[in-house]
């Protein structure tokens, strides 16, 4: 099936050179820092992750929402996801290759990489994301593949795929809490010590996830033949809007935990984050946008006759995937971090070198997202005759 | 006649060759019978079962008392000196109290107290976060309580950093070497992309020297053994009451403050 993603349209062709350029750009600036040393990012002694581990976060979160394709396919045979169970899965595949890349170009001596299985260390929380990040990567390329071979050749999916089919669904679960529990762990991080950490990172990713997943069936749907239907977007539209007032809702409890409490431990990181510490504060801006945006969309998709009309649900959507990247690709991974353990502020900017690194690894995320999608929707598209 | 000569070469070359690589066969051949090898501790070496610290603040009043042992540390291990406050590399340095005992803050404090520079190094704690998050055992505490670094095996991820609730861990956001004033070459120098910090000089101890900055703290700085009753540190703790940074975290700091 492959060869379907080297024959296309002077359009797609056009991308993938476009995807291959930013690409290159990134490339190029990863090799000043494999030169140089993470000293070209903005990161610091007190801020010691910065962008690209916040795009790891956001994207594990991508990758678990596949989940809400699939479990509702194959657990409660609800017929119409079969249309496009392969889409999330293939989402998922181009969004956890980009998770582990961004790990690796995170590493200040990546040619070691290979000691974290030369010495494997159980008690390391980071072991056991390599272990589960890995595997959900291959689980969907396999479970993703042999669906769509089975339907290309109008034949059962293999029995054998069942059970890998059935541990994909709390495998995709595990990849986001084994993330929040990177964070989530450490003493003396007030702002990520928090037991709810982990489900509000998976409610955040069950609305960022199907969101983007919602505009790309409108992309998939508006330049190819394969229509991933009505009714799929309109249910996604429903698991977008619930999600997004849980994620919402769980925010708001830890705004009361913080602030009733008063204790500066827990205050000070949020107030860094919406109202500025110590006279420093680049990311209220920020954080507002995304309160603003979430609020907004929820708004418009609770309510049916907004959410009904599939413009005014893309913008929604648009909304939900901006509002949550700034909260967990900015906000999260800084606000941590600041103020630091000695209660003084050190800010964090990404460099213009790092965001080319990030962008091109979101790049590349995307040029395997294109090729996949390619395969997949020539596929549905040959099988319904379409061409 | 050519092919016997060619011949006969060979064969003078292949017994050269043998002749000479006899000695490294018998090397070979004997280590191969040899036990795995052994580290031993060195005859002068200083032991105990848990290092730690008493730092008498009262004897360390001013920025100018702190100086001579933050100064003998960066120069006997090597640390750089960066312009720019991101990349910076410290083992030990000064803080004001309100910023290492955030959770202490008094109200009222004496505005000696309040002003005084703090002795901030690594706590080598009996828990340590950072060693639990390590994933390549890089980062680890040894049998006598030290939480020491393999410079050679860290791969630079930073989870150690964000482990740490004392703020202890510098990373090398580029090539140190340029940037060290002297090159000190009794102990090693560390590349980029590795995480580094106090280290209670394990490496002076190994040959029964105190640690730099106790040496030339006139007596402010106390060292030993946290596990024998009669040592001084434990009989410093006996007779003074002293502080330890955020001991709610439970990670068991080994470094204590006379206040």
């Amino acid at each position: 099936m492959l060869e379907k993603a080297l024959t296309g349209t002077k359009r797609y062709y056009g991308w993938i050179a476009a995807l291959l350029v930013v690409i290159g750009v990134g490339f190029g600036c990863y090799l000043w820092q494999f030169r140089f040393g993470l000293g070209i990012t903005g990161m610091s002694r007190d801020v010691s992750w910065g962008f690209y581990i916040a795009q790891f976060t956001f994207l594990v979160g991508v990758a678990a929402s596949a989940v809400m394709v699939v479990l509702p396919y194959y657990l409660h045979n609800y017929k119409a996801f079969g249309r496009i169970t392969i889409l999330g899965e293939f989402l998922a595949v181009a969004s956890v290759t980009m998770c582990i890349l961004f790990v690796f170009v995170d590493l200040g001596q990546p040619i070691r990489i290979m000691n974290v299985l030369l010495h494997p260390t159980p008690n390391s929380i980071l072991f056991w994301d390599m272990i589960v990040l890995n595997g959900y990567l291959f689980l969907n390329i396999i479970v993703g593949w042999k669906v769509l071979e089975a339907e290309r050749n109008n034949v059962a999916p293999a029995g054998w795929l069942k059970p890998l089919i059935y541990l994909s669904i709390p495998w995709a679960v595990s990849i986001h809490t084994v993330t929040a529990y990177l964070y989530c762990g450490l003493p003396g991080r007030g702002f990520w010590l928090t037991a709810i950490l982990a489900p509000r990172f998976l409610a955040s990713a069950f609305a960022a996830g199907p969101a983007f997943l919602i505009l790309l069936c409108m992309l998939v749907r508006k330049i190819t033949k394969f229509d991933p239907g009505k009714e799929q977007i309109q249910s996604l539209g429903k698991v977008v809007a619930y999600a997004t007032c849980v994620s919402m809702f769980f925010f708001l409890c830890e705004v009361f935990v913080a602030l009733y409490s008063r204790i500066p431990e827990e205050t000070a990181h949020l107030k860094y984050l919406f109202v500025g510490l110590h006279g420093h504060g680049v990311l209220v801006p920020w954080m507002w946008t995304s309160v603003i945006l979430t609020s907004v969309a929820i708004i418009l998709l609770v309510n049916p006759v907004t959410r009904k009309n599939e413009t005014v649900l893309a913008l929604a959507c648009v909304a939900v995937f901006i509002g949550t990247w700034i909260d967990k690709g900015l906000g999260m991974i800084s606000g941590g971090f600041i103020p630091n353990p000695f209660n003084q502020v050190t800010e964090y900017v990404p460099t213009l070198p790092e965001i080319a690194i990030a962008v091109g690894v979101w790049a590349l995320g995307f040029l395997i997202l294109t090729a996949l999608y390619k395969i997949a929707v020539t596929v549905k598209e040959e099988v319904a005759g379409l061409i | 006649m050519e092919s016997s000569k060619r011949s006969f070469l060979k064969i003078a070359g292949i017994s050269a060759l043998g002749l000479g690589a006899k000695p490294v066969f018998d090397v070979m051949a004997s280590s191969g019978e040899m036990a795995k090898p052994k580290t031993m501790k060195g005859p002068k070496a200083l032991l105990a079962k848990r290092w730690g610290m008493v730092i008498d603040t009262r004897k360390l009043r001013t920025e100018e008392d702190l100086k001579p042992m933050i100064e003998i540390c960066n120069k006997i291990h090597n640390v750089p000196h960066y312009d720019n406050p991101l990349h910076e590399i410290k083992w030990i340095w000064s803080e004001e109290f309100e910023n290492d005992f955030p959770m202490q803050e008094a109200d009222f404090l004496d505005d000696r107290l309040k002003h005084m520079p703090f002795l901030t190094l690594c706590n080598h704690c009996n828990q340590p976060p950072c060693v639990r998050v390590c994933p390549t055992k890089a980062t680890f505490k040894r049998e006598d309580g030290i939480v020491m670094m393999d410079y050679h095996r860290c791969i630079g991820c930073r989870f150690c950093m964000a482990a740490c609730p004392y703020g202890s861990r510098s990373f090398n956001f580029r090539d140190p070497r340029p940037f060290i004033k002297k090159l000190y070459t009794g102990y090693p120098t560390r590349t980029k992309g590795v995480v580094e910090k106090c280290d209670f000089c394990s490496e002076r101890l190994a040959v029964g020297e105190m640690p730099g900055c106790v040496e030339v703290s006139k007596g402010a700085l106390a060292f030993g053994d946290l596990d024998d009753p009669n040592s001084e540190v434990r009989k410093l703790l006996r007779d003074n009451y002293a502080i330890r940074r955020k001991p709610a975290l439970g990670t068991g700091p080994s470094v204590f403050y006379i206040v």
